[in-house]
């Protein structure tokens, strides 16, 4: 009995170690780069992570195909090097039939942040070879942030403009005030204003000038 | 016995010292005043420093030779630029009129000295407002993280980018596609950019408002245009030195090579930036020493800014190219680990095998092992001196090289708000001598009448100034603003600036112009001023304008587009401009160069015609 199991065992071994050959078929290629990611906190890669990344996979694949159970032993990697990289088959479970690669690569990309989270790894640390992953859509709020900014720019050139147009009106008030005043305290000291008016005289340039410069 | 053309009539037209003290006694207040010493200094200063001292001398020096350039550029500085910028302050503070005014006065045949002056500034005005409108765009856009400029859009299926975004760079597509929707030629105009529009809008406003009652209005926004340009590149230069590689770029600045003395260009080069660096011939700096006091110490003041100029050059050099190295830098690691990590994947190596220390033995390694596989992997070789000297000139510097270090720095939309600010306010305060230059001449001429009040000339200048402007909002605009930038601002100012030196020394004559240094300052200008008025600074400008000249006139015109179906792409493609751009040159540089010898034409023609009428009768 026992060696019935052993030998079905082999037998299905080496048949998977057949379906897998890289670059040809339904293989697909991983790569991880850990030390990349992480630095110092990188974990070593053994045979323990290997079959964290066969648990992850067989997630993926149930998780697609919505309750068809793949287990451990339907993913079948071979060619693993030491750059961290290998390539992977998926079977059907209970048979040898491969899964195909498009529904490989959907089930992979509907649970991408999935499998990076169980490494704490990224889209750009854990390559999938010509499964391009999803962008993010870049957020791009209701009002673009220019025009707000524009805005206040505008608002305060108005401003500006409100306020050169009313201070020599305000200035010309005050003075009309300020004249007023003068002209209550003039009356009390009628001759003083006499002397003080005959001053010098202001030079008026304005008349001299103008003759001297020559036509055209 | 001084060489002195005739000029009959000189002393009506001009007043003498006693009218000059008795006009100072009165404080007439037919003209505007300065408040201060310090406003009139801040006003020139910022006039002088202005976009071209970060973008363009940081790219002379470099590429003439780094340190070595500063020789060159200094002698001329003293030779060419304090001369000719004495002589424009001097001749302002005594004859107390804008441009036209001062050569009307010297002789009504120099007029056209004037008018050249206005249509220069006029024409600088309008394509440097437009690049103000785009570092105003740029800056609207700072206030967000992340800066637009940080990531390529998506393509539709989101798998990727753009393609146009992704064969350039985002700061390329950024500004090429977002901004500018730049076309692919000079003649192909498609409608106008209304985000271009807004900015230019919200440009010509600020000018306006800031320039509306003249220096009344514009000498207080130098305050700040003026100051804050200093204390942002402060900040720049302390960030950009703790960066990493920032000492790699300024050692590439300053690594003087003594052989680029011997070339002509060097020489060349550094004239014509002195020339344009110091605002000359744009009638601004006339205008505003027409303010001074008429016992201010013009040659204290010349020399003074000379030297602020002149340090301030290359204390930008130096912030700008810290930037650069730290970018080169940058550039410069990411293509190494690109590299490493394409050789590690095509060679399934661990992961630390190779690093940036023993990349160069490891890919010598692996080369003279397996060549074949090696060269199927497509490695691109790393050149830090080519990453250190790409895009640093103009517009380039500021849009693509600038913008992208930023974007690698912690905290960008600070820094974006900080250097769009400084390139704003080191526009702006350019600006207001422009319009200077402009609207005084205009009132001089009594083109408008009188008892319009200066408020509303500014603002029609303004006005008319955005509408011509919207000739750059166009996809083509960028085109448009290099040919004028490349042909109203170059032969134009060094034919004016050679006319006044002439017009000054000979016709005015050297002797009056000494007398009047002595009634206002104190002292006769010295020997250096003497043989750099009359022989040396004229030479040296004409030396430069003929050599401008002859080597223009030598190559066909070319010029630089963004062309995604080009070969090149991303670097610009160089194709000929079309045949009609000739007749637009001609506007930009021949009509203000050559109005000075019409003008004296025309006016002799009608003289003599008067004459001849008279006599008749």
């Amino acid at each position: 009995m026992l060696e019935k199991i052993l030998l079905l065992l082999s037998l299905s071994l080496s048949v998977a170690e057949g379906l897998c050959k890289p670059g040809v078929g339904e293989a697909y290629k991983v790569r991880f780069s850990i030390k990349t990611a992480l630095g110092d906190q990188a974990y070593p890669w053994n045979k323990n992570e290997m079959f964290l990344f066969r648990a992850a996979l067989a997630f993926a694949m149930r998780d697609f195909t919505n309750g068809e159970e793949f287990g451990v032993s339907d993913i079948h990697p071979c060619n693993e090097t030491q750059r961290v990289s290998f390539w992977f088959v998926v079977t059907r479970p209970k048979t040898m039939d491969l899964v195909d690669k498009g529904t490989v690569e959907m089930a992979i990309k509907k649970s991408r942040n999935r499998i990076n989270g169980a490494f704490l790894l990224t889209d750009k640390t854990l390559e999938f070879d010509g499964i391009y992953p999803t962008l993010a859509a870049p957020v791009s709020p209701d009002t673009p942030p220019w025009l707000i900014v524009f805005g206040v720019v505008m608002g305060a050139v108005s401003v500006g403009i409100i306020a050169l147009l009313v201070y020599p009106l305000v200035q010309r008030k005050l003075k009309k005030n300020m004249d007023a005043d003068d002209e209550d305290s003039d009356e009390e000291t009628g001759v003083k204003t006499a002397e003080n008016g005959a001053n010098d005289g202001i030079y008026n340039s304005t008349f001299s000038d103008d003759e001297r410069f020559t036509q055209m | 016995m001084r060489l002195v053309l005739p000029n009959p009539g000189l002393d009506l037209r001009i007043p003498r010292h006693e009218d000059l003290e008795r006009m100072e006694k009165q404080e007439a207040a037919d003209r505007p005043k300065w408040d201060n010493k310090a406003q009139y200094i801040l006003t020139c200063v910022g006039f002088c420093i202005g976009l071209g001292n970060v973008w363009r001398f940081p790219y002379l020096c470099q590429s003439h030779g780094g340190g070595a350039f500063l020789i060159p550029y200094l002698i001329l500085l003293v030779l060419e630029g304090m001369p000719l910028l004495l002589l424009e302050i001097a001749i302002g503070q005594r004859l107390r009129k804008g441009s036209v005014g001062v050569w009307r006065a010297i002789s009504p045949y120099l007029t056209g000295v004037g008018i050249g002056s206005m249509l220069v500034s006029f024409m600088v005005a309008l394509y440097y407002n437009t690049l103000i409108a785009w570092i105003m765009w740029y800056f609207f856009n700072s206030f967000q993280d992340p800066l637009p400029w940080t990531n390529c859009p998506l393509n539709e299926n989101r798998t990727g980018f753009i393609p146009e975004c992704q064969q350039s760079s985002t700061v390329d597509y950024y500004f090429y596609r977002v901004t500018l929707n730049a076309s692919n030629s000079i003649a192909d105009s498609g409608g106008l950019q209304w985000p271009i529009i807004i900015c230019l809008l919200a440009a010509w406003t600020v000018v306006c408002i800031c320039c509306i009652r003249g220096i009344s209005t514009s000498g207080k926004a130098v305050y700040i245009t003026a100051i804050l340009p200093y204390i942002v590149l402060a900040i720049f230069l302390i960030r950009g030195l703790t960066l990493k590689g920032a000492l790699s770029g300024i050692k590439f600045l300053f690594t003087p090579d003594v052989e680029e003395l011997m070339n002509p260009t060097t020489w060349l080069d550094a004239g014509a930036q002195v020339f344009y660096a110091f605002g000359l011939a744009w009638g601004g700096l006339i205008s505003f020493s027409s303010y001074n006091p008429v016992h201010n110490n013009c040659v204290q003041d010349s020399v003074i800014l000379s030297v602020v100029t002149g340090l301030t050059s290359v204390y930008a050099a130096t912030v700008t190219y810290s930037i650069i190295g730290f970018r080169a830098t940058e550039k410069y690691d990411t293509c190494i680990n690109e590299n490493i990590r394409t050789l590690l994947n095509g060679f399934e190596l661990p992961e630390d095998s190779i690093t940036a220390s023993n990349y160069n033995a490891a890919l010598h390694h692996l080369n003279s092992s397996n060549p074949d596989t090696v060269f199927g992997l497509d490695i691109k070789t790393c050149d830090m001196q080519k990453l250190l000297s790409e895009g640093v000139e103009g517009t380039g510097l500021a849009f693509i090289v600038f913008t992208e270090a930023i974007t690698k720095m912690p905290g960008s939309p600070a820094w974006s708000v900080l250097f769009f600010i400084m390139l704003l306010c080191l526009g702006l305060s350019t600006l207001f001598g422009n319009i200077e230059g402009v609207v005084v001449p205009l009132k001089d001429f009594n083109l408008f009448p009188q008892k319009w009040p200066h408020e509303i000339l500014t603002g029609a200048t303004c006005f008319v100034s955005f509408i011509i402007c919207l000739l750059f909002a166009q996809p083509s605009g960028i085109y448009w603003l290099t040919l004028f930038d490349n042909f109203a601002g170059s032969v134009p100012l060094l034919t004016i600036g050679l006319f006044e030196m002439i017009a000054v020394v000979y016709i005015y004559g050297i002797d009056r112009f000494n007398e009047d240094i002595k009634f206002m300052v104190g002292r006769k200008p010295s020997i250096f001023w003497q043989i750099t008025w009359r022989f040396i600074s004229p030479l040296i400008v004409l030396v430069i304008l003929v050599f401008y000249l002859v080597t223009q006139a030598q190559k066909q015109l070319n010029y630089l587009v963004w062309d995604i179906n080009s070969e090149t792409f991303p670097a610009l493609t160089s194709i000929p401009y079309p045949s009609w751009i000739y007749a637009v040159i001609f506007l930009l540089a021949g009509v203000p160069s050559l109005v000075v010898p019409m003008y004296a034409l025309c006016r002799l023609i009608f003289v003599c015609y008067k004459k001849k009428m008279s006599e008749k009768n």
